[in-house]
């Protein structure tokens, strides 16, 4: 029996069908379905970790113990769990490791789109890439025993067309291994797994041994495949972008790679002396070509097709007509013709939902003119018009270390650090002690909806439930805030526009290090909706003030504002910033 | 089997992921290979959606290509009018009669096209083009959001596939105390 599955889902039943036991993981798209989904097969234990690299150390420790082990996240993840997976290359583990690697081509919801293949080589550990659901669900296994016969934590890599996307999934009809009937024996090794220099350094070579046999290994790999077809074309490629080039060349003979690193010199030389012009076809960095072209063998790749954002069908065309390597059809340069009518269409940008509490914190900044060193969520889009009330968005826990930064640079601006209350559990914690440690007068605002909104509403340590749904302690940020050492610490409703104001100006005008906390949980998850305000036509001035706000349903009708009820969420803040009373409920 | 390529153009939340899922699940039922591509996470804050959905006896790429859609399903006019260049000659073009202005129309920044401009630049691809007032339809059976399975009702009257094949996939994707609205939902589209 076949069924659908996103390239996540299906990762999450392979871990499953494998006897995976313990995942762990940190949201992040297009990562984050593998976690929750895999948290809903029995007998798992499955967890938001705090952060990537916890999460990595988590699937480390289950690994070490013998148990198998599943860590997922998005590719900027893994720069924050990279110190973890440098080590565990070195140690090896005793139970099977995968790490998900979910890239992000084409920055669909993403800071940048480095291209993680470059791990693989950087941390000497052997790499898979799936091209549909189906693959995604049998490389997990396949990853698990490499992981066990070679003694390494294997990465899997997805894109966003492959963990987004579904494709029919062969159920199977085996159970999963059971628990094992004992607790897991914890082995003491320290020679392997203590990694001071000594030990370090004989494990080294151990490594290097390791990407040989794998190179060895990879030759014989059935999932490194040949598809015979026309010997004028051969194309190397892997991954979603298979799937593309199969579209735009039937014919052509493909050289499949199921494992992306360590290459197959051997068969990748067989199929080039097979065909008469190698064409390497792949998203983002030239990984494979510069690998072939190292071996000596000619091809073309990067001349053809660009190393920025997403590939598709129609860039693969478009690429490869224009190097003459295919001829247009009539059709498609009859639909090339077809020049549509020059109409302009709006763009529509993500924006803040009807009723989020970020938008009354972001229109309090913005009346105060500070500079808002910021940080990634949600509330970003705090930094779009008509808001533009933060000025810097780097990478998760960046604004409150950057801030701290610019106010030791000695500028006249007020400065404000603006981090959501999920980003804060993930990085905020080491630069707020820094803020009190080494002294800057930032004030730091939390600005806590109660749930990790951006990615989809995923739970964390502040909110006091698990990713199991199970009830657990939760972190009290006030509390944690003062027992550090703040004293100058406030907790604030977005929503109140008036009080949030006068409270900023306290702490902008103390000479102390301080934390505002705006909480105001996500109106999407609580799924909470007030009466909707309407709009006295007579009495609206047009003066625009509440459009300002860039709330959705407000939308300018001929001579005044009206509210669109459908959209509406009642959360009453254009009813507060209108000077002429026109707005009621 | 001939292969059957939709693209759904909405804004996010206004359901095209419930719409596609439905869709693809359909698709599997019939007796096709079926791939689905959308985008989730950032895209989903109130911009622009799309989701693709294929069906064919064999199919490699989740994303269609240029000048392959059979069918565009337009959720919103604005969102419809993006997707002239990917329209078959011959393409079926369905869009709600519904205006969703993003922020720079609501600050007086930008203009919203008019109906009579989607239509023209659409048919630079297709002149097949039907307006359909979806969600005035779906608000009269009492609840916006089923916007996308009165849409789904219009398209499985071009999509084929017995009615049941269509209503026992609704029933078993949507929550037991929306069987019923759902079921009345496609129905009203599909009498159109
Ligand atoms: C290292 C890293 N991990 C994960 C992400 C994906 N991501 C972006 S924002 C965010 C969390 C936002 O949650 P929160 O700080 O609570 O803000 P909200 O969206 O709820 O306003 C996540 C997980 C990322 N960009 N970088």
């Amino acid at each position: 029996m076949k069924k659908l599955m996103t390239g996540n889902e299906a990762i999450a039943y392979g871990a499953y069908l494998s006897g995976v036991r313990v995942g762990a993981a940190y949201p992040g798209t297009p990562s984050t379905e593998i976690m929750d989904n895999f948290s809903r097969y029995p007998g798992v234990h499955a967890e938001w970790s705090p952060n990537e690299k916890v999460a990595m150390d988590v699937g480390i420790g289950a690994a070490y113990a013998g148990t198998r082990a599943l860590v997922s996240m998005k590719h900027v993840g893994v720069n924050v769990a990279a110190d973890s997976l440098f080590y565990v290359s070195y140690t090896g583990l005793k139970g099977g490791l995968v790490l998900v690697s979910a890239d992000d081509p084409g920055m669909h919801s993403s800071q940048n789109e480095q291209d993680n293949r470059k791990y693989a080589r950087f941390a000497k550990l052997p790499m898979l890439e799936p091209s549909d659901s189906e693959e995604a669900k049998q490389f997990v296994g396949i990853a698990l025993e490499i992981s066990e016969a070679f003694d390494t934590p294997v990465m899997l890599r997805t894109v966003t067309r492959i963990s987004h996307s579904s494709s029919p999934v062969e159920l199977s009809e085996e159970e999963p291994p059971g628990a094992p009937p004992e607790p897991p024996l914890y082995e003491r090794n320290p020679g392997k797994f203590v990694m001071v220099p000594a030990y370090a350094r004989q494990r080294h070579p151990v490594v290097e041994e390791k990407i040989k046999k794998l190179a060895e290994y990879a030759e014989t790999l059935a999932i490194n495949r040949i598809e015979p077809g026309d010997d004028t074309l051969g194309i190397v490629t892997a991954g979603s972008v298979y799937q593309y080039a199969r579209e735009v060349f039937p014919q052509a003979t493909f050289l499949k790679l199921g494992m992306v690193y360590p290459l197959p010199e051997k068969l990748i030389r067989e199929f080039a002396s097979r065909v008469k012009t190698v064409l390497v076809i792949e998203e983002l960095d030239p990984f494979f070509e510069e690998q072939i072209r190292l071996m000596g063998i000619e091809a073309r790749g990067k001349d053809i097709f660009p190393m920025i954002g997403e590939f598709s069908p129609t860039l693969i065309r478009q690429c490869a007509t224009a190097a003459g390597i295919i001829k247009e059809t009539p059709a498609q340069a009859e639909a090339a013709a077809a020049v549509p009518a020059p109409v302009e269409l709006p763009i529509r940008p993500p924006i803040l939902c009807p009723g989020c509490g970020h938008r009354g914190l972001f229109h309090v900044l913005r009346e105060a003119g500070v500079l808002v060193l910021g940080d990634i969520g949600c509330y970003t889009l705090g930094s779009a018009p008509p808001l533009s009330a933060m000025h810097t968005c780097g990478c998760m826990g960046a604004s409150i270390g950057v801030a701290h930064g610019v106010a030791k640079a000695g500028v006249k601006d007020r400065v404000v650090a603006v981090i959501g209350d999920s980003t804060f559990f993930h990085s905020g914690f080491h630069p707020l002690i820094n803020v009190l440690y080494n002294e800057s007068n930032v004030t730091v605002i939390i600005t806590d909806n109660s749930v990790t909104a951006m990615t989809g509403h995923q739970q964390h340590p502040g909110t006091g439930i698990t990713l199991q749904k199970k009830k657990t302690a939760a972190v009290d940020l006030e509390k944690l805030v003062r027992s550090i050492g703040f004293s100058q610490v406030d907790v604030c409703d977005p929503y109140n526009i008036d009080n949030l104001a006068k409270v900023l100006e306290e702490h902008l005008s103390s000479s102390q290090p301080s934390v505002i906390i705006a909480k105001r949980p996500c109106v999407l998850y609580t799924r909470e909706k007030s009466t909707p305000p309407t709009v006295d036509p007579d009495a609206c001035v047009n003066c625009g003030v509440c459009l300002e706000l860039g709330c959705p349903p407000l939308m300018q009708a001929e001579d005044h504002v009206t509210i669109d009820p459908i959209l509406c969420n009642g959360c009453g803040l254009c009813i507060q910033v209108c000077s002429s009373e026109a707005i009621s409920r | 089997m001939k292969k059957v390529d939709i693209l759904m153009a909405g804004v996010g939340g206004q359901g095209t992921i419930l719409a596609s899922n439905i869709l693809s699940e359909v698709g599997l039922e019939l007796g096709y290979d079926v791939k689905k591509a959308e985008v989730h996470g950032m895209a989903q804050r109130g911009g622009t959606v799309e989701s693709h959905v294929r069906w064919g006896e064999k199919v490699y790429s989740p994303v269609i290509e240029q000048g392959e859609v059979d069918i565009l399903l337009g959720f919103e006019m604005l969102e419809s009018g993006r997707w002239s260049a990917y329209l078959k000659k011959d393409a079926v073009i369905i869009i709600n009669r519904y205006r969703i202005p993003p922020p720079a129309v609501n600050l007086g920044k930008a203009r919203y096209p008019s109906e009579e401009e989607i239509e023209s630049t659409l048919k630079s691809g297709s002149q097949n083009i039907l307006w359909i007032n979806a969600t005035e339809i779906a608000k009269e059976l009492g609840n916006p959001a089923m916007v996308g399975v009165v849409l789904l009702g219009v398209l499985s009257k071009h999509l084929g596939g017995a009615e049941d094949v269509w209503l026992g996939v609704i029933k078993r994707m949507v929550p037991p105390k929306f069987q019923e609205l759902n079921t009345k939902a496609f129905l009203a589209g599909r009498q159109i």
